[in-house]
């Protein structure tokens, strides 16, 4: 570019009196009316964008930022969901031509051809029209491609309960968290009858709820854990009466706290 | 007063060509919505930007009470959505700002794209954009397991599951985000709370400085 003595400039501005290649046309060029961004553009743009604050504040306050119960790693009956823009990835993986021995597919080629397509777009579509119709090519594969992630997003995202995921991984409250005494005597009957189903703290798990916050009496207790109750089949408690009275106490123990 | 103090530094430093070169210059018509309604489309990289700003404000304060560590990462975050004054509402524009930014990328991108607007002379905006919207796909990725919660410890454990997968550099990967070859614990958090808060944004804040820089020198597109 010329620079230094010599060097033309349009009016006051540090604009080039002389036209280059490629370098685009001083706004004035433009057809139509201009307007200045100083102050006047930016003071309409500020409105557009205190309307798009509120409704992103109201998002905000009509739903809290949700929030589930402290990482266990030992949780094995948790099924890992990644946030949702994350969802479509996730779900071609799950593709016969995207896993097991074709799992590279499904991590490499295809994000990566996309990714790299949508990188490189410029150069794969360089003709020189830019209405959507001059380049089909172009503009059809990226309408495959937005639509494929929407559908993958929708086919992953429809198949999920989210109400009974929030409500099973609800965050218990620190102060709320039962101490467990682990020398009760009932600890040890709980441990080896009732531990595989409800968990080591009570809280439940993949397959049983929790027992924390119950509200039935001593009576009811014994009953459920030798006949069953709705899923849990009869029979679980296997030990002598006195057994099933150290565990009762023990269960009704860490619901009075 | 407010011209003296101005008039004061622009004597000493010069500074009006460099705001002039910020903020001075035209809107041509076909982009300002004023003219014509469907001209919204071009507000999205400005909310973008704007949603953006939200993410490192509420971010900036987040991180008043956060503590990365596995004891405490998970106790902070339910004090600040339980017992903080408006920690709630801030802790929420940051974690729907997260999805919002990701929408609003997606509808900036899609309206360059059908644009044609990345066609030359603009080549190199468009690939910083798209560098971008990775780097916005690797906070989201990291601002995940923060909370330490049940589903961000096991996506996450998911997450590093399929880049071990990667061919030769797989096992690499792993350990450079879990700081374990094994174990997606104590360490991840902190390497996660670290990329998250110091490595990203800085790449973010250099690439929005690219994206602004051209998009001033080149100026926006013309009208198709």
């Amino acid at each position: 570019m010329h620079r230094g003595k010599g060097m033309k400039f349009v009016g006051d501005s540090r604009i080039s009196a002389e036209r280059k290649h490629n370098i685009p046309k001083d706004y004035s060029e433009y057809p139509g009316r201009t307007e200045a961004f100083w102050p006047n553009f930016l003071l309409k743009e500020w409105l557009v964008g205190s309307v798009f604050l509120v409704g992103f504040l109201s998002l905000t306050l009509a739903h809290p930022s949700p929030l589930e119960g402290v990482a266990d790693p030992t949780d094995a009956a948790y099924v890992p969901l990644p946030d949702w823009y994350f969802l479509f990835l996730y779900e071609l993986l799950k593709y016969d031509f995207a896993s097991g021995p074709y799992t590279l597919m499904g991590i490499i080629v295809i994000p990566g051809l996309a990714f790299g397509a949508l990188l490189l777009a410029p150069f794969l579509d360089n003709g020189p029209g830019r209405r959507p119709y001059q380049r089909p090519i172009a503009v059809g594969m990226m309408l495959l491609a937005v639509t494929s992630v929407i559908w993958l997003t929708y086919e992953s995202a429809a198949h999920v309960d989210w109400e009974t995921r929030a409500e099973q991984n609800k965050p218990i409250h620190p102060d709320e968290q039962v101490n467990i005494d682990t020398e009760d005597p009932g600890f040890a009957i709980y441990e080896s009858n009732c531990l595989s189903c409800h968990g080591d703290d009570l809280s439940g798990g993949g397959a049983g709820p929790s027992l924390i916050g119950i509200d039935r009496s001593a009576e009811e207790i014994a009953t459920i854990a030798t006949d069953g109750v709705g899923s849990m089949p009869a029979d679980q408690f296997t030990g002598s009466d006195e057994e099933l009275d150290q565990l009762v106490e023990f269960i009704m123990s860490v619901n009075e706290e | 007063m407010l011209q003296k103090i101005y008039d004061w530094i622009d004597e000493r430093v010069d500074v009006t060509p460099i705001w002039r070169d910020i903020a001075d210059h035209e809107v041509p018509e076909h982009v300002n919505p004023a003219h014509h309604f469907s001209a919204f489309v071009y507000c999205f990289g400005g909310l973008t930007f704007f949603v953006v700003v939200i993410q490192i404000l509420s971010g900036m304060f987040l991180t008043m009470y956060y503590v990365p560590d596995i004891e405490n990462a998970w106790k902070s975050v339910y004090y600040l959505q339980t017992e903080v004054a408006h920690a709630q509402i801030v802790r929420g524009m940051h974690h729907w700002g997260a999805s919002v930014v990701i929408v609003m990328l997606f509808l900036h991108t899609l309206r360059v794209f059908f644009q044609g607007a990345y066609k030359k002379p603009r080549e190199l905006n468009w690939m910083v954009g798209v560098l971008i919207f990775f780097i916005m796909l690797g906070l989201g990725f990291t601002g995940y397991l923060l909370p330490w919660d049940n589903k961000a410890y096991f996506a996450t454990q998911v997450g590093i599951e399929i880049a071990e997968q990667v061919p030769l550099i797989g096992p690499e990967i792993k350990t450079l985000l879990a700081g374990d070859e094994n174990i997606v614990g104590a360490q991840t958090l902190t390497r996660f709370f670290a990329i998250h808060v110091f490595f990203l944004p800085a790449a973010l804040f250099a690439l929005l400085a690219v994206h602004f820089l051209l998009i001033r020198r080149q100026g926006i597109a013309g009208p198709l």
